[in-house]
């Protein structure tokens, strides 16, 4: 079992949480992730590794609230635990093997869109840490959703905060947010990392191509045993499949086929509906969908 | 008196009835049963099918236990070669091994050595008789990496030797191939498997499971931080092999790697548990070997009407006799001859439909068998809504790319020798599907002996 130190909510269904696990947090590395599973009958669910503490052994992990098992995952407490946390799994960001002369004439923006700030948060802290100043755009649909904003200020070379709906700081997406320091403001950047939801790496994807600047996103498509076995989280780049598991989770955005990768992550929609409907009506849920027949 | 030529008949469910269930299809000989088979057995001097053996079980030795209703004296004579007779009694290709060598099938059927084992593994796990582990441990710590066949049987033998030993898994169910790859239906998980592994706990063999060798920790941090002096790989096979056809990234297209770890690791089948499973309608499986006719059986059990879609014919087919036999009872329809060309996709990235092309033998290949070749125009559709590709897989690159002086060879198996399992790392030895690429469960224990004996041999001249 793996202890769950501390759980916090971080905004509307979003959620934090430190979980005791030495051997993940010995070698884990910026771009990797975890696969959690909460009790005997749960999923293998993968989580972005938002920060690690090797000296205490913790992970900690991000998620959100969207299906059946993380609304489960999300009532778990400070001192409950998971049945099972195995990483870390995947390959660290390129950077992390990079000659570090070279790495620090790069100037790198980050975009992170939504719950995409964790995976994003631990990356720029490396950076810092090697002395390099990475810029971040942080961007939410809402003010409410903005996360990890203190956390990405004290690593980030300079943080532009935006919001959707214009509600904080900036208005527009990421994307926006790109185009406005890049094409306006003039910036210059050597490479983008883009992470957040695939429609959101879709469109960075397509802008920073027309402005020429290389981009690795970094893709969370449905997984099975997260090692390299089942091959669910297979995708197109370029013209090669790949595993999201063993050869990513990150990958040259230019090369993804994104409409066909938002595909594949619509697979299960209709069970994952199911699954979600028993769970929110309970002992009275008798095929009230429609779909699936009721339990027997 | 019953025909001796002939083996006694074994029960198993109605093919009507077990094509709608998960139970195990085959019952089992009981005591009686048992008896008048080993009957059979003519207890040659020289017994070929020892020969056939992988690990050698003392099959007369054991069958004239059977004979005389020492079953509990039987269990102890497995016990000798094998760790998991209640498993390999069920998927070992008997018919190709023991069976193969025995004299009685030369002109009737040979005595069911497998059943018989079964049998006598049955009853050990019911009857709680415990292996005989050794007195003291020797102090010497060796870990093991995988808890499928080869991994268990490794530690188990080390274990009887006396060595600490540490197995170390990286799902989060022991077992490997025996709980995520072989449907519950042909190899029970918590009567059968969960059971037996039971039996190496008792040993004195540690467990840990949720560990990544090659990223959780390597082997090279396993002997210089955790104090292992050797180390076994029994990984396992790897990463799923796809044809390359259009289409094979829609909706509904899976690896039977995958199809079968949501449906007998993650247990999709039953609607208690969590994880998704897309039953199909029409299920299309594509290959003939034994992961196929799982995989077909299970789709068949979820509700879908099953083709195996296979290039060769019904003679070329690898799996065992028993599975093919079994599957076509159940009605999995064989589209032999046939090889697929494309995958058609709805607009919502959904499998509509297949093209595949008529095939025929022509000359032999370098596997010994007829090379199947297209007949040119011979393309037609079949409807599908579900295309499970069942065509082998490749190595996990996970520890040979993370183990300093790990040899692999061109096909990027880990390269080590049959008699010890010894690879080109000192203290590093490995068997199993790591080493040969996918094949049998026994082969992999077969491999997994010959790796403790390596290992000791190695730790007591060091």
């Amino acid at each position: 079992m793996y202890k769950i130190l501390k759980a916090e909510k971080l905004a509307d269904k979003i959620i934090l949480m430190d979980v005791l696990a030495p051997r993940v947090a010995k070698h884990c590395q910026p771009g990797q992730f975890v696969i959690v599973k909460m009790d005997d009958k749960g999923e293998r669910i993968p989580l972005t590794i938002c920060d690690y503490d090797r000296e205490a052994g913790t992970i900690t992990i991000v998620f959100q609230e969207v299906g059946a098992s993380t609304t489960k995952m999300a009532d778990l407490k400070e001192g409950d635990a998971f049945r099972d946390f195995v990483g870390p799994l995947g390959c660290a960001s390129e950077f992390v093997n990079e000659d570090m002369e070279e790495l620090k004439k790069k100037k790198m923006l980050f975009v992170a869109g939504g719950v995409g700030a964790a995976p994003v948060y631990p990356q720029v802290k490396w950076l810092h840490e090697h002395g390099i100043d990475a810029d971040v755009i942080l961007g939410a649909k809402t003010k409410d959703m903005v996360i990890l904003e203190k956390e990405l200020e004290a690593v980030a070379g300079n943080l532009y905060v935006t919001t959707d709906d214009g509600s904080y700081c900036r208005f527009g997406m990421g994307s926006t947010g790109i185009e406005d320091l890049v094409t306006k403001e003039g910036k210059q950047y050597d490479v983008c990392v883009a992470i957040g939801p695939m429609i959101m790496m879709k469109f960075v994807c397509m802008l920073t191509k027309k402005l020429e600047l290389p981009t690795i996103v970094s893709m969370n498509p449905i997984m099975v045993d997260g090692t390299g076995m089942c091959g669910a989280c297979r995708l197109q780049v370029g013209d090669e499949i790949k595993f999201a598991c063993v050869d990513g989770p990150e990958f040259d955005g230019h090369l993804v086929d994104f409409d066909q990768a938002m595909k594949r992550s619509q697979m299960y929609k209709t069970e994952e509906g199911r699954a979600m409907l028993k769970l929110t009506e309970g002992d009275t849920h008798h095929g009230g969908c429609g779909n699936c027949g009721g339990d027997n | 008196m019953a025909d001796v030529l002939k083996k006694v008949p074994v029960r198993e469910q109605e093919p009507k009835v077990r094509a709608t269930n998960f139970e195990e299809v085959c019952l089992g000989y009981n005591q009686e049963e048992a008896m008048e088979e080993a009957s059979r057995c003519i207890n040659c001097k020289n017994a070929k099918c020892v020969s056939g053996c992988p690990v050698a079980i003392d099959i007369p030795g054991f069958i004239k236990e059977v004979k005389e209703g020492n079953i509990e004296e039987a269990y102890k004579v497995i016990g000798k070669a094998s760790a998991l007779p209640a498993i390999c009694g069920r998927v070992c290709p008997q018919e190709s091994q023991c069976e193969g060598k025995c004299i009685r099938g030369i002109k009737g059927e040979p005595v069911s050595i497998g059943k018989l084992e079964r049998f006598v593994a049955d009853y050990a796990l019911e009857h709680d008789i415990k292996p005989v582990g050794a007195e003291s441990t020797n102090g010497h710590k060796v870990a093991v990496i995988g808890s499928g066949p080869s991994g268990l049987t490794c530690a188990g033998d080390l274990a009887k030797m006396g060595y600490e030993v540490t197995v170390f898994e990286a799902l989060h169910e022991l077992g490997g191939v025996l709980v995520y790859g072989i449907p519950e239906f042909r190899l029970p998980k918590q009567k059968v498997v969960a059971k037996e592994i039971e039996k190496v706990k008792e040993l004195g063999v540690k467990f840990e499971t949720n560990v990544v060798i090659g990223k959780s920790t390597t082997i090279d941090q396993l002997i210089e931080e955790e104090g292992f002096e050797a180390v076994f790989i029994g990984s396992g096979a790897g990463l799923p092999m796809f044809m390359g056809i259009p289409g094979e990234n829609a909706n509904g297209v899976f690896s039977a790697n995958e199809y079968l770890t949501r449906s007998n690791l993650m247990k999709a089948f039953d609607e208690s548990y969590d994880t998704p499973i897309v039953g199909g309608k029409k299920v299309a499986v594509v290959g003939g070997g034994n992961v196929a006719m799982d995989a077909a059986r299970t789709a068949l059990r979820l509700g879908a009407e099953v083709h195996i879609v296979y290039r060769r014919s019904e003679a070329e087919l690898p799996a065992r006799v028993e599975e093919v036999h079994h599957a076509k009872e159940e009605g999995v329809i064989f589209d032999l001859l046939t090889n697929p060309k494309e995958i058609f996709v709805d607009d919502k990235g959904n499998v509509k439909g297949m093209k595949v092309i008529k095939m025929e033998l022509g000359e032999p290949d370098a596997s010994g068998r007829r090379r199947p070749v297209e007949v040119p125009g011979s393309e037609y559709e079949i409807e599908v809504d579900t295309v499970i590709m069942s065509l082998g897989t490749s190595p996990n690159p996970l520890i040979s790319s993370t183990t300093k002086g790990l040899e692999t060879n061109r096909w990027k198996c880990i390269v080590a020798d049959e008699e010890f399992g010894k690879t080109s790392k000192e203290g590093v030895y490995a068997g199993g599907d790591a080493v040969t690429g996918a094949a049998t469960v026994i082969l992999a224990m077969g491999a997994g002996k010959a790796g403790a004996h390596g290992i000791d041999e190695y730790l007591k001249n060091k």
